[in-house]
């Protein structure tokens, strides 16, 4: 079985762990380990983070020329809502705390599990029927209406409306069950002599997530029924003509989705800070400043939703009140950006692949967040509200921001998950190359927006066909960047150097379990104190990871 | 105190000469043609050199730090330093309070200042649907380009007649939305005479990329003279084709049919010449009299079998678009005398 001292060894070759215990598509299609649904979970959005980015590269395409390249108008904004529809629902936002959070939170408190393993599987498999749901809408013919789903356009267009927002109104139970799981999982199952002020940063961004995700979600479940109402029964909610309001359907739409971007940054941010810290083998600085800065943004991200719609018609008092509280959640994330960097002050940087996707998540979202200042601010809004400035800042935020940061955990965690080192060269220069194409791609866009360029144009004015050709490059090259990171992922689980215990100096609990976990986690009672104290381990050339010193203080 | 000293230095809005006049484009921004669009470009420009300077102070500490606290060799531990400055922190937290609170200053007043149009405004009824823009003038002519003058403060009036469309003009800096059911407004005093892209940008399905428009922007003598001239839609046509100009644009083809079909109102078919019975008694003949009180004060003689729902056109018809309709009457009926060739008679007696 495992070793004595899982702290200080690697598992040797063929150990019992949580992938080789049992086989069998029931074992893990039924399982209650929380490691196998985060790996389920993993396998799903990635899945359909490649369906997305493959319709991201079909819009791409078709915006190369300034008419029809590849296929008719109808189709293309089916492609863009899909490609949308997909990204958001199937692949961000339970792309960080379902997947990687699933895995790591119980490992990162020493305890076996989560608090409701059950309600964590059914989490899972709310989540493939939701998907499915959504899927179906594209064997019907697909939807048209954009992510968004607009009133009164999403409730008169003849195209599979009802299929997808069902299916998002599905997914929706899925992230609140992960969230309500969360929750209780942090306020019982911390293990004793650990406060809240002693959790990695990680398990704070997951709290404040899993509230936004309890708190929020419901309301989203609400628009979508009450969307199909109106769709299928033909009662007036949204739609004037039957005596609806359509702005009602972009206050409720927007109360749900401005917090949902939170759902989609917040746990990045978890990712980032522990990452720093970690690969600058510094305590993090402001520890209190970062935590305290989460729960502010999840509480500020109910405030602001009426910054969508500073030209839909809403009263100017109500704009200025929507534009002064943005502004005011600009400011814990500058806070946490300010203590990354005094983390990396005087420490000893590593660069491997994570620290790579954090440097550049640093940068990536430091323009993301700045050019967030323009569209808050009401007269520059209303110029830039709906161009492809809104369009390059939201991917600075999601994709540069979130995307960056969950592969940046994906690299960080992924010897604890699979036990394989993954090729280290290779990793960095497709963290290079994904953040070049990214800037390419979508710096262009942001020239294009505020020159006026609007969102989901099928056709365009030909002075911005420039602009259009390079940033499609862009997406090329980012799609390289991916494949080759697939490659040697894929590669690593099975050529992959067997990881040791804690290959980056993690101080966190999980990095005490065996690379990879046995079931239940730990063999020994795991070491608890500061996270982000490095002095109590060593490195050990022989295992090429860390080890704990106090071990060896006290056999000697 | 030093806040406020610092708004009135900084002030972006119209008191002082603006940092940017109107005129030619900018790398990121296109050509100005309103009083307005260089005040927004100026607060965009002051947010543009604040994001740059924290930009490159974030980015250069970072890149230092990444160079001169490289790890050097496997196992290498660093210098012990503080994890926690309040000072810093405070310090850190307030610069940004301070910096997001000026800039939301400076876009809520040019805000207030784009939402609030002087009262002469020349107004102009805008008409969104899937997939044009209508353009309605004070006089009742209609265009699907929008013609206005400069140096004048104009006000949009706006709905959509089927789902939200989003009126962008670049060069303006504005932007609203039509919502159907309700009239959204936006104004703008244009300064700089030439045409200017009109954009939809609100998604409305199919052809949404292709619900474009022309603002042409004319010195204002000469946009009372286009506006003369494009009002008189019997220019250069027959009375007789004039008249059926008339009866397309002004709108009685809603209730008066040419087949002979009764509507809500009377068919013009065989109209003119006719005799008819008045509700209430008594006849009338269709004649110019008759026809001319009918579009000027149409409550006054109803015809038996029709309910007195026509507005009146008093004040939105002129006097030689009526003398064409009766001539469009005219050869629409066999009763009537045929002062001329039947030529244009196109929809004529069988």
């Amino acid at each position: 079985m495992s070793t004595q001292d899982a702290t200080a060894a690697p598992p040797a070759a063929g150990s019992e762990n949580y992938l080789n215990c049992s086989h069998g598509f029931r074992s893990w299609f039924f399982t209650l380990d929380h490691k196998r649904i985060g790996v389920m979970y993993l396998a799903s959005i990635l899945s359909f983070f490649l369906l997305g980015g493959i319709l991201a590269l079909l819009i791409r395409t078709e915006l190369l020329t300034p008419t029809r390249t590849l296929m008719s108008a109808d189709d293309y904004n089916k492609v863009f809502t899909l490609h949308g529809a997909i990204m958001i629902f199937l692949f961000i936002i339970p792309g960080i705390p379902a997947a990687l959070g699933n895995f790591v939170l119980p490992l990162m408190l020493g305890a076996k599990d989560v608090a409701l393993p059950r309600l964590n599987l059914a989490s899972y498999h709310l989540y493939l029927v939701g998907a499915l749901i959504a899927v179906l809408s594209i064997v019907q013919g697909g939807v048209d209406a954009g992510w968004t789903f607009y009133a009164p356009y999403s409730t008169t267009t003849n195209t599979a409306v009802v299929t997808l927002t069902f299916g998002v109104f599905v997914l929706g139970f899925s992230s609140v069950f992960t969230g309500l799981n969360f929750i209780v999982t942090m306020h019982k199952m911390r293990p004793a002599g650990m406060g809240w002020f002693d959790m990695p940063l990680m398990l704070w961004a997951l709290y404040a997530t899993s509230i936004i995700q309890v708190l929020a979600t419901p309301i989203l479940g609400i628009t979508m029924v009450l969307l199909i109402v109106e769709r299928v029964m033909g009662i007036g909610i949204f739609d004037p003509a039957l005596g609806g309001d359509p702005v009602l359907y972009q206050h409720f739409f927007w109360f749900y989705s401005h917090p949902a971007v939170y759902i989609m940054i917040l746990p990045a941010m978890g990712i980032i800070s522990e990452v720093v810290s970690v690969f600058s083998r510094k305590h993090i600085f402001g520890y209190r400043a970062i935590a305290y800065s989460s729960i502010a943004i999840a509480a500020f991200s109910f405030l602001v939703w009426g910054h969508h719609m500073f030209t839909s018609g809403q009263s100017e008092l109500m704009n200025m009140i929507f534009s002064a509280l943005t502004f005011s959640v600009s400011i814990p994330s500058a806070v946490k950006m300010f203590n990354w960097l005094s983390t990396m002050y005087k420490g000893s940087i590593r660069f491997d692949t994570p620290m790579i996707y954090a440097l550049s998540f640093m940068f990536l979202f430091g323009i993301g967040g700045l050019t967030g200042l323009f569209l808050g601010s009401l007269a520059t809004d209303v110029h830039l509200h709906d161009t492809y400035f809104v369009v390059a800042h939201f991917h600075y935020v999601m994709f540069g921001g979130t995307v960056i940061a969950f592969l940046a955990g994906l690299h960080y965690w992924w010897p604890k998950m699979f036990g394989r080192m993954y090729d280290e060269k290779w990793g960095r220069i497709s963290a290079i190359v994904i953040s070049v194409g990214f800037n390419i791609t979508f710096f262009t866009q942001f020239v294009m927006g505020s020159q006026g360029m609007p969102r989901r144009y099928y056709a365009y004015v030909d002075k911005f066909e420039p602009y259009h050709v390079i940033s499609s490059f862009g997406s090329y090259l980012m799609a390289a960047g991916f494949f080759m990171t697939a490659w040697y992922l894929v590669k690593s689980l099975y050529r992959g150097r067997p990881a040791p215990v804690n290959p980056w100096g993690g101080g966190s609990m999980e990095w005490q379990a065996a690379s990879p976990p046995v079931v239940h986690n730990f063999t020994d009672e795991p070491v608890g104190g500061d996270p982000y104290d490095y002095a109590n381990q060593a490195y050990d050339p022989a295992l090429g990871g860390y080890v704990l010193r106090k071990t060896e203080v006290s056999d000697r | 105190m030093i806040l406020s000293g610092l708004l009135n230095t900084l002030s972006v809005r119209g008191a002082g000469v603006p940092f940017l006049a109107t005129g030619d484009g900018t790398f990121w921004l296109p050509v100005r043609a309103t009083e307005a669009a260089g005040t927004v470009d100026n607060l965009f420009y002051f947010i543009f050199w604040i994001s740059l300077f924290f930009f490159t102070l974030l980015m250069a500490l970072l890149a230092i730090f990444a160079v001169r606290y490289r790890r050097r060799r496997e196992g290498e531990e660093p210098e012990p330093s503080p994890s926690h400055n309040l000072a810093v922190e405070v310090v850190w937290t307030a610069i940004p309070v301070l910096l997001v609170a000026a800039i939301f200053w400076f876009g809520f007043q040019a805000y207030v200042d784009m939402s609030t149009p002087p009262l002469d405004s020349y107004q102009i009824q805008v008409t969104g649907q899937k997939w044009k823009w209508t353009f309605t003038y004070p006089n009742g002519y209609v265009d699907e380009l929008l013609h206005v003058p400069a140096d004048r403060p104009v006000q949009l009036v706006m709905t959509s007649q089927d789902v939200i469309h989003s009126l962008s003009i670049p060069a303006f800096r504005i932007k609203r939305d039509l919502v159907p059911g309700r009239y959204s407004k936006a104004w703008f005093t244009a300064v700089r005479p030439g045409d200017y892209d009109i954009y939809c940008a609100e998604y409305c399905g199919t052809q949404h990329s292709s619900m474009l428009s022309t603002v042409k922007v004319l010195p204002p003598e000469e946009f009372d003279a286009w506006l003369l001239a494009h009002s008189d839609i019997l220019s250069g046509l027959t009375p007789v084709e004039g008249g059926e100009r008339v009866y397309n644009v002004l709108g009685c083809k809603q209730c008066h049919s040419l087949d002979g079909a009764a509507g809500v109102g009377p068919t013009f078919r065989d109209l003119f010449g006719s005799e008819r019975p008045l509700k209430g008694g008594g006849r009338v003949l269709v004649d110019e009299n008759y026809v001319s009180s009918s579009v000027l004060d149409p409550q006054s003689q109803i015809v038996q079998g029709f309910e007195p729902v026509m507005p009146t056109f008093k004040g939105r018809i002129k006097d030689q678009e009526i003398t064409a309709l009766i001539a469009f009457l005219k050869s629409l009926s066999g009763h009537a005398p045929r002062d001329e060739a039947p030529a244009a008679a196109g929809a004529g007696t069988p």
